[in-house]
């Protein structure tokens, strides 16, 4: 894989020789050859302090024998590592009784008793008794360091994994250690919480009790839990987990090193995005309207119903007078089935996952010159012209941070205002929503020297995505044709929000897409298309499966108007919401861990999601909803189970040849990008666009996601729903005097698509001539993608 | 024996030694100035011949410690006079009175290691020589031996003091070198971060201490040879101790290597004060295992004789304890010294120096065990693996290895006493406390505690200034 295989030396470990690569830390070396160094502050993912000391190990060189810590000392040629030796256990004797001395003991009441390193090793290698009669060291406790997170300084051993992660991984170095000698202490800095949106990985990476997290906290023994393994699907990058259920109830995540998305790490929406599955919100039993209310009925009841009326409309009108829109938060199992319900039911071309705020099809399923995301690795320079990651993309944001700061690769971030990346990006280049075409024109040019040198470089990945809802989906087709005609090989990474949308779209819910990536030889509409067919009437009815277009298309109003007019509605759904509020029937389905399949991630990666939990009530996945509809339209699917389909995918999609459950189980446990191999059968030829420009207006309107906002599932997931900034507007300090403006101010932004009050907030990240509204926010009206605003101070 | 170098000046000269004035008058920055002609070869082929020893307290070769410096640029220059050994005061004295010898000494190491911006790092507890050396710095400066082309060479030097904030392990010269770069006072991790490879801004860097570069313009003046000629010993020059505790004439004394201690205490020192018994000595400040008459008072002060008795010269403090001493109080007080400065980075030194204290403490308030003793042997052991000398550290800087000198001492010489602590349920010598930390009157100074107002009249006739406070500078 990589081209220069680091020199190997050999050492002599516990007597028995070894080849190892040369400047790898002891401590690694010999785990990858069987053997264990106990270690609490030696973290795989992070570089080495040497504090805890509990990896002490005798070496003999030619320059003679010493103790050194096995972390913090590299192998050398003809090295002997004695980790067993009298002196080595005398060491981790002494090491365990010092940090045994402080510590509370109180294993019997703490989350960690169980699955606790300090518990483990004190075992393991341990002295078995601690003469310490002296008092221990008290601290308050716990004490919460942000809304997700609290901290027991008793428990704690001082081996600065957390403070290491927020500062080295994650690049928010909230938590740090404060005083000196015995009380050294870690701690949030005055008035600053640990409000980091990584901070549940400090919690898994702890070893010891000290950092805990509120959602799991005292709910379980780590010994009752059942421990299975999946993918998030939550972040586009699907960072692998284990999900970890007692009784049927999901408790927690952790996340599981995958060398080729995660590196173990997971956004604390990923990991603590699981509450909403158990909410009693959830629908359990079809719904039908009858008189103007939603009545529950049995499923015979509900699925007759809807076979008719899609029946009758098909026989009507033909099938394409049916739209569907959705099916980008389920399995690639139940794309297809969607994607077959479509063409082999229903008969029409009208269908799309992507709600008018992506970019195209074609483009995002492009497979030529596609980056894979440990390309960030591999390359010299790194463009990010895409939303901000650490909001949007946390899985990437940490990737490219890591690439940047620790690899030492050349990152290029272009953003409308300040983002998560800015402090280790080489060049950042900020423009105002609506003037991206006008600034890349000036790249290659020199009007950017550095940025172009940059750029210019043999192996550059390029990120795109739309950085807000200003700049149209063709920018990101522009820039990647660009970089590709600047540097010498430029490979394209497209993101997309929601998590399986590559899936859907392998699976052919593109209105120009069949499955496989194939190009349709009659197009379909997309969704705003679809929206304002229903609207004239062009369309009849419309089938939405986990969508909310009405709270997620950057244009509200063609969703309602589309919805409004819509002769018929039919909602599979998890919740009720503002869309599926104008369906005839709506029929709950199974939500994520209640299902099985596989989902692909935005590099094309494909892995397998497992089952944990029944779905609650009578609630059914998609896919068998789909099959039972189809029957009773007499054109049956003859889907039997995630497993058959999945072969059947394997068998009729030429991309996904070979992927099958058996094989991502046994074979393919971190996921194969497809095609497993073979020639990419879609090629895009983007073309760089010109004309639109940054419109004069004073204000000009930047709307982009935030990691908390009001989706659906997070709206009830308690822990982090709280968490969401809510309906405010961010401008720069310098405009405030011309409008009156200040902090906290309540303003009216008014657009030609929709207005609303917000609360503002002064924020130097935000340029001057820019409105940053989060967009999706609770109490925040939605404001269309048209860039000119108007700010009114109501107070 | 009565050669001064480094405290001539102010000797002969006492009321203005720490001026320009003075400093060019009686020679001063002539031997900076011929370092320009010198290439870096030279001069340090030159400083390693004359044999001079860092002064610091690892008495490593400075010629051969400007040899180990990377090709990488630019490099940088620390002067260490962070000078926070309990029993250490000498640099104060060369800080405060002849800072212009410091700083020509940090022009020839300098020039010697290819630096063009140099730091003094001072501790924060030194305000008036941290005053001196500022000054100096500042007519320096006005002179043109300091800035853009010094002494109008085309070669420049930017000299920079910095204030420590009160830790003494901001002596150690990886944390010394985190803390001017503004992070938190921890040794860093050797390897890879030898200063000489990477060191300040990640860039080769030459920690030296205040005493030692105070000794390059003599050697450049005199040359290596006669440098290293004045003495017999293998230990070169001379060598600044500071002499405190129970002898009638405590203070800062310069001193050919090769006397004896007891030259040093009964000579010197003036003997034991109100003629009590010696009982004990700390050879070179509180890192150092301890020395005891019966054994040691005839040993010479060398580098070599003192590691071969299983301790160190270190910085140069002498403490002298007297038949009155409590020697697990000595102890106790000592470890909390370590156990107060540890940084708290790494486990043994951070948990086994408090542990060692509180044993220390109940033993000495009559609460002690007879198995006491041994655990805190043990404890030590795990700090410092077989308590041996130089210590096999478990730790990542020598602080925790330090704490652990008095605990040999009480292990090898004093046991007996310990155990009677046990026995007795207490302490019986002057000053002891029913419980800690209420010392009463009678109460011997606490070693750690110096005392430096009696002026000395002995050959080396070097004065400790009286002046406590803040006298004008």
């Amino acid at each position: 894989m990589t081209s220069r295989d680091p020199q190997l030396v050999t050492i002599s470990l516990n007597g028995t020789e070894h080849q190892v690569p040369e400047g790898q830390m002891i401590i690694k070396a010999a785990q990858d050859n069987g053997t264990y160094i106990p270690r609490f502050c030696w973290h795989e993912r992070m570089n080495p302090v040497g504090m805890c000391r509990m990896c002490l190990v005798e070496i003999e060189t030619p320059r003679g024998k010493a103790m050194v810590t096995a972390c913090t000392n590299a192998v050398a040629d003809g090295m002997f590592v004695d980790t067993e030796s009298t002196e080595v256990k005398k060491a981790q004797e002494a090491i365990l009784e010092f940090l045994l001395a402080n510590h509370p003991l109180d294993c019997p009441v703490c989350d960690k008793g169980g699955e606790c390193p300090l518990q483990d090793q004190a075992l393991a290698y341990g002295p078995g008794e601690s003469r310490f009669v002296e008092i221990k060291r008290n601290y308050e406790k716990p004490i919460p360091i942000s809304d997700l997170v609290l901290l027991d300084r008793e428990r704690c051993i001082l081996c600065a994994r957390c403070t290491r992660f927020s500062d080295e991984i994650s690049g928010d170095p909230l938590i740090e250690f404060k005083d000196r000698g015995n009380t050294t202490q870690v701690n949030t800095f005055p008035d600053l919480p640990f409000s980091s949106y990584f901070s549940g990985n400090t919690v898994q990476i702890c070893p010891v009790g000290a950092l805990t997290a509120k959602p799991y906290r005292f709910r379980a023994r780590p010994w009752d839990l059942q421990k299975v393994e999946s993918s998030s699907m939550f972040d586009t990058a699907h960072p692998r987990i284990e999900i970890h259920s007692s009784q049927n109830e999901i408790l927690r995540y952790t996340g599981v090193d995958n060398d080729h998305t995660n590196h173990g790490w997971l956004s604390d929406k990923d990991r603590f995005g699981f509450e909403y599955l158990r909410s009693d919100k959830r629908l359990t039993r079809p719904l039908v309207k009858r008189d103007g209310e939603m009545v529950e009925v049995d499923w015979h009841e509900a699925l007759d119903m809807v076979a008719n009326r899609l029946a009758l409309i098909r026989s009507e009108d033909g099938g394409e007078t049916t739209a569907i829109v959705g099916g980008a938060h389920g399995t690639n199992e139940d794309a297809y089935a969607l994607s077959r319900f479509a063409s082999d039911v229903l008969g029409t071309p009208h269908v799309d996952v992507r709600l008018d705020d992506s970019l195209a099809s074609h483009f995002l399923a492009a497979t030529v010159d596609r980056a894979v995301i440990s390309d960030v690795d591999r390359a010299d320079t790194i463009l990010v012209w895409a939303p901000d990651l650490k909001e949007e993309h946390p899985t990437l944001y940490l990737r490219v941070r890591r690439a940047a700061q620790e690899l030492g690769k050349t990152l290029v971030v272009v953003h409308p205002r300040a983002t998560g990346l800015d402090d280790r990006a080489a060049h950042k280049l900020t423009y105002r929503p609506g003037g991206g075409f006008a600034l890349l024109d000036e790249f290659g040019s020199g009007a950017h020297p550095d940025i172009d040198a940059a750029l210019s470089a043999d192996d550059v990945v390029v990120i795109v995505g739309a950085p807000g809802h200003a700049d149209g989906p063709k920018l990101a087709e522009a820039v990647a044709a660009r970089i590709r005609d600047l540097a010498g090989r430029a490979r394209i990474l497209p993101l997309n929000s929601r998590a399986n949308t590559f899936g859907a779209l392998d699976m052919g819910l593109a209105p120009d897409l069949e499955p496989g990536r194939v190009a349709r030889k009659r197009p379909g509409k997309d969704t705003r298309q679809i929206m304002e067919a229903l609207d004239k009437g062009e369309i009849r009815a419309l089938v939405l499966v986990g969508a909310d277009p009405v709270r997620d298309m950057p244009d509200p109003r063609v969703a309602a108007e589309g919805l409004l007019s819509a002769e018929y509605v039919v909602a599979i759904d998890l919740f009720h919401n503002e869309s599926n509020a104008h369906a005839d029937v709506i029929l709950p389905a199974a939500g994520f861990a209640e299902k099985e399949g596989t989902v692909t991630n935005l590099e094309g990666r494909v892995q397998k999601v497992n089952r944990v939990r029944p779905a609650p009530g009578f609630a059914r996945s998609d896919w068998s909803i789909l099959d039972d509809l189809a029957a009773r339209m007499d054109a049956p699917l003859g889907l039997v189970s995630e497993e058959k389909i999945a072969k059947e995918i394997s068998e009729n999609v030429a991309l996904y040849a070979g992927v099958t459950h058996d094989y991502l189980e046994w074979e393919a446990r971190d996921g194969v990008v497809v095609p497993i191999e073979g020639s990419q059968p879609f090629e895009y030829i983007p073309v760089a666009l010109k004309g639109s420009s940054e419109p004069g207006a004073q204000f000009v309107l930047h709307s982009a996601r935030t990691m908390y906002d009001d989706g659906v599932r997070l709206r009830f997931s308690p822990s982090l729903h709280p968490l969401a900034p809510g309906a405010v507007a961010h401008l720069n300090p310098a405009d405030a005097p011309s409008i009156g403006l200040s902090h906290g101010s309540t303003v009216r932004v008014t657009t030609s698509q929709g207005e609303g009050e917000f609360t503002a907030a002064l924020d130097e990240g935000t340029p001057p001539g820019v409105v940053y509204v989060p967009f999706n926010q609770s109490g925040g009206a939605s404001l269309g993608s048209d860039p000119v605003v108007r700010v009114k101070v109501l107070t | 024996m009565s050669t001064l170098l480094i405290t001539k000046r102010m000797t002969d000269h006492p009321t203005d030694s720490h001026t320009i004035d003075r400093y060019e008058g009686t020679g001063g920055y002539a031997q900076a100035k011929r370092a320009l002609g010198l290439s870096r070869d030279e001069l340090v082929e030159e400083v390693k011949a004359s044999g001079l020893l860092g002064r610091g307290g690892a008495a490593f070769s400075a010629g051969l410690k400007w040899s180990f410096l990377a090709p990488d640029r630019p490099s940088y220059l620390v002067i260490n006079g962070d000078e926070s050994e309990p029993g250490t005061f000498k640099d104060r004295q060369l800080l405060e009175r002849d800072p212009h010898q410091m700083i020509e000494g940090i022009i020839i190491t300098a020039i010697a290691n290819e630096v063009h911006h140099a730091f003094v790092y001072i501790r924060g507890e030194y305000p008036k020589p941290a005053r001196r050396v500022q000054t100096a710095i500042d007519e320096a400066y006005a002179r043109g031996y300091l800035g853009r082309g010094i002494f109008g060479s085309d070669y420049d030097l930017e000299l920079t003091v910095h204030l420590g904030g009160g830790a003494y392990i901001c002596g150690e010269e990886t944390a010394l070198i985190n803390s001017l770069e503004g992070l938190r006072g921890e040794p860093r991790l050797k390897p890879p971060y030898f200063p000489a490879a990477k060191g300040l801004y990640m860039k080769p860097t030459i920690v030296n201490n205040v005493e030692t570069v105070s000794n390059l313009p003599h050697i450049l003046g005199m040359g290596a040879d006669s440098y290293s000629g004045l003495t017999d010993s293998a230990d070169t020059g001379t060598f600044m101790m500071s002499l405190s505790g129970h002898v009638n004439r405590p203070g800062n004394y310069e001193l050919p290597h090769g006397i004896t201690w007891r030259d040093l205490i009964y000579d010197i020192g003036g003997g034991m004060r109100n003629d009590k018994e010696l009982k004990a000595w700390i050879p070179g400040g509180a890192s150092a295992p301890w020395f005891i008459p019966s054994n040691h008072l005839d040993l010479e002060i060398t580098k070599d004789a003192t590691a071969a008795a299983g301790s160190m010269l270190g910085s140069g403090a002498v403490i002298v304890m007297d038949e009155d001493t409590c020697m697990v109080r000595a102890a106790e007080r000592v470890v909390r010294f370590f156990s107060h400065e540890s940084c708290g980075q790494c486990t043994p030194c951070r948990e086994g120096t408090t542990w060692m204290e509180m044993i220390l403490r109940r033993i000495e308030d009559g609460e002690g065990r007879a198995v006491d003793l041994d655990l805190l042997v043990d404890v030590s052991d795990g700090i410092s693996i077989d308590l041996a000398w130089p210590p096999k550290m478990t730790t990542i800087c020598p602080l925790g290895p330090s704490a652990v000198s008095p605990i040999i001492a009480l292990r090898d010489y004093f046991r007996d006493e310990v155990q009677e602590h046990v026995v007795r349920r207490g302490c019986w010598f002057p000053g002891a406390a029913v419980k800690s930390g209420g010392a009463s009157p009678q109460t011997p100074r606490s070693p750690g505690v110096v005392d430096v107002s009696i002026q000395g009249r002995s050959p080396a006739v070097v004065v400790s200034e009286g002046d406590r406070g803040e006298g004008p500078g």
